[in-house]
């Protein structure tokens, strides 16, 4: 029962939201490991949500007090806000087919 | 470069200090290990709340196991104030949510949010000192390759930040000690335990390892009460005071001749042993009862019988303790062997001692303290005790209950009276078909003393002791197992004394 309510609001959210994903990546400047998750999610978004995400990219440096807001201490970070459930994928992304799976794009 | 001194941090903990020469490395990580419930976060906390406390160094604490608002609730029992340090800018408190659900397999990362929010803590109230706990919550599911580098990296960080550290981390069956990379990482390494035997908890402290430093190797008891964590290193200013020549009257005018002709030292140590009902406690009272007299004050620690009992028992034999009691001179600790371990119950004492400076402590009987545990604990932590009171010049006497039979048989027993400075047996002996208490000084440390076996009389006029002199004719029976070898020596007395003695 619960698990359908779950889904209803689901699929409302996607509705109101247009389909659309939202991403949020934190990266910690310019690391090796920052600078090929964002290529990475780059490629990835392009290629399998085009036209239909926005991405956002948050250097953590310049805004340390999201580490704790955003309970963050591995890096890089990616967060599905939506659609819902909100997800936490953590690494330079370089795995497609699990970044797919988190994503709930598989 | 001779006579260097590592810089050190004092942790202001009893004891730890004195372990560690002064305390843990200066601006470098400590690796604190120990099982859960072992003390880790306390320890922990103290060593920062101290820093706050006594050398001003502010602190930042990263908690990944408990809720700031649970910590400070737990903590709430200990007299730390951490509300006001709180309030004060002078600690600041991080609860870092290690997410479970995170996928952590798309690739390489590191911990540099960690990093981040550290650093961001630290500059919060310019803290000198640092706590992580624990490690193990922190790298929960992390690939071993990423967490060996990611310690190493937060270790010399933490170095370049010039604070001073304290990681907690399990030990046992874990990954990282498997690894076993915190003996290699880290400048000092201390281990925690709570051990439990005879199902009493003792907790233990050890120091691994101190990198660039002396430091005690043994295994150290400590305790948590209210006031924080206590650990007890074997004094070693025992060894260097001064030994009195005073002395004391054992308030038994015999005994103090038996013991040349003076009575005891001050500040050492009595044992008296005996079988159930030879009289300890009456003896024990009798020189509690001259210690007050004398206007010197006692603290008497039953074990065994409530001191009121105590009080009506000797009011009958003419020591009138009550009088006493109620002008403060004596006064009673008792308690339930049971209740609690050794430790504690010596740190009871101790606290007491340090509120009233009484000249002479009585423990009675110190062998119902012996089930609390393993002999060898029991001894350790006695001879703590009495190089502390030592320490202070307070004469201590214990009494000792030993089941009949030899003295060398009874292995806790002997353990004590090698131990202490006087050592005197009570015990029942036949003479003419009577039972008599018998006394004998066993040793005494220092002075001449009597080797007589002295008939030991109690009346409603106290304690006297008299020099055995058999009723009959027949020759001293001093004890059975006397009475035998003299038998073996002259058959002949021995029969015609069984002829006089033998119904006729």
């Amino acid at each position: 029962m619960r698990i359908q309510n779950k889904m209803k609001v689901n699929t409302q959210a996607l509705n109101d939201n247009g389909g659309k994903y939202i991403l949020c990546l934190f990266v910690s400047g310019k690391s090796p490991n920052s600078a090929l998750a964002v290529v990475n999610i780059k490629a990835i978004c392009e290629k399998y949500l085009k036209n239909r995400y926005e991405l956002e990219i948050i250097d953590i440096y310049q805004h340390p007090d999201l580490a704790i807001t955003e309970e963050i201490v591995a890096l890089p970070l990616l967060i599905k806000k939506f659609p819902i459930p909100k997800k936490r994928i953590v690494g330079d992304l370089s795995n497609t087919e699990e970044v797919l799976k988190g994503l709930g794009l598989v | 470069m001779k006579n260097f001194t590592f810089p050190k941090s004092p942790t202001g903990i009893q004891g730890l200090d004195e372990i560690t020469n002064g305390g843990i490395p200066k601006n470098r990580p400590t690796l604190l290990l120990g099982n859960t419930g072992s003390g880790k976060t306390i320890l922990a906390m103290e060593f920062l709340v101290n820093g706050i406390v006594l050398f001003d160094e502010p602190a930042v604490f990263m908690a990944f196991e408990e809720k700031k608002e649970d910590l400070v609730m737990n903590l709430k029992s200990l007299a730390y104030n951490l509300d006001t340090h709180i309030a004060n800018n002078k600690i600041y408190i991080e609860q870092v949510l290690i997410n479970p659900y995170e996928m952590r397999d798309t690739g390489m990362y590191d911990l540099e949010g960690l990093f981040v929010r550290l650093e961001q803590a630290i500059h919060k109230v310019m803290a000198k000192r640092v706590v992580l706990d624990s490690l193990d919550k922190l790298f929960y599911g992390l690939d071993n390759k990423i967490l060996r580098s990611e310690f190493l990296r937060l270790l010399s960080w933490l170095k370049k930040m010039k604070v001073t550290a304290i990681i907690t981390s399990e030990i046992g069956d874990h990954f990282l000690t498997h690894m076993g990379i915190e003996e290699y990482v880290a400048d000092c390494v201390i281990a925690l335990d709570n051990r439990v035997t005879n199902q009493i908890a003792t907790r233990r402290l050890r120091i691994v390892k101190y990198r660039g430093s002396f430091h005690g190797n043994n295994e150290y008891p400590f305790t948590i009460d209210e006031k924080g964590i206590s650990v007890y290193p074997i004094i070693s200013e025992a060894f260097q005071q001064e030994p009195t020549s005073k002395r004391i009257s054992s308030g038994i005018k015999d005994l103090d001749e038996m013991l040349g002709k003076k009575g005891f030292y001050e500040g050492s140590s009595i044992l008296i042993s005996g079988t159930a009902g030879t009289g300890k406690t009456t003896t024990a009272a009798s020189f509690a009862y001259s210690v007050c007299k004398a206007k010197k004050r006692c603290l008497f620690c039953a074990f065994e019988e409530a001191p009121k009992q105590i009080i009506r028992n000797m009011g009958s034999i003419g020591f009138h303790l009550d009088p006493l009691v109620k002008s403060g001179i004596l006064t009673f600790y008792y308690s339930r062997p049971t209740l609690q371990n050794l430790e504690l119950h010596f740190l009871a004492i101790k606290k007491i001692i340090n509120e009233i400076k009484p000249a002479v402590v009585i423990l009675d009987p110190i062998t119902n303290l012996m089930t609390e545990g393993p002999n060898s604990d029991i001894r350790s932590m006695l001879t703590r005790f009495v190089d502390f009171l030592k320490t202070q010049h307070i004469t201590v006497m214990f009494t000792a209950a030993i089941t009949i039979g030899s003295i060398e048989r009874n292995p806790s027993d002997e353990g004590i009276s090698s131990m202490v400075d006087t050592w005197m047996v009570v015990q029942d002996i036949d003479i003419d078909a009577e039972r008599s208490r018998s006394l004998c000084v066993m040793k005494s440390r220092g002075m001449a003393h009597s080797t007589d076996v002295r008939k030991f009389k109690i009346s409603t006029k106290g304690i006297t002791l008299l020099p055995i002199v058999a009723n009959s004719k027949g020759p001293l029976a001093v004890s059975k197992r006397k009475a035998k070898e003299h038998g073996n020596l002259s058959t002949s007395k021995e029969s015609i004394w069984v002829k006089e003695n033998s119904p006729q």
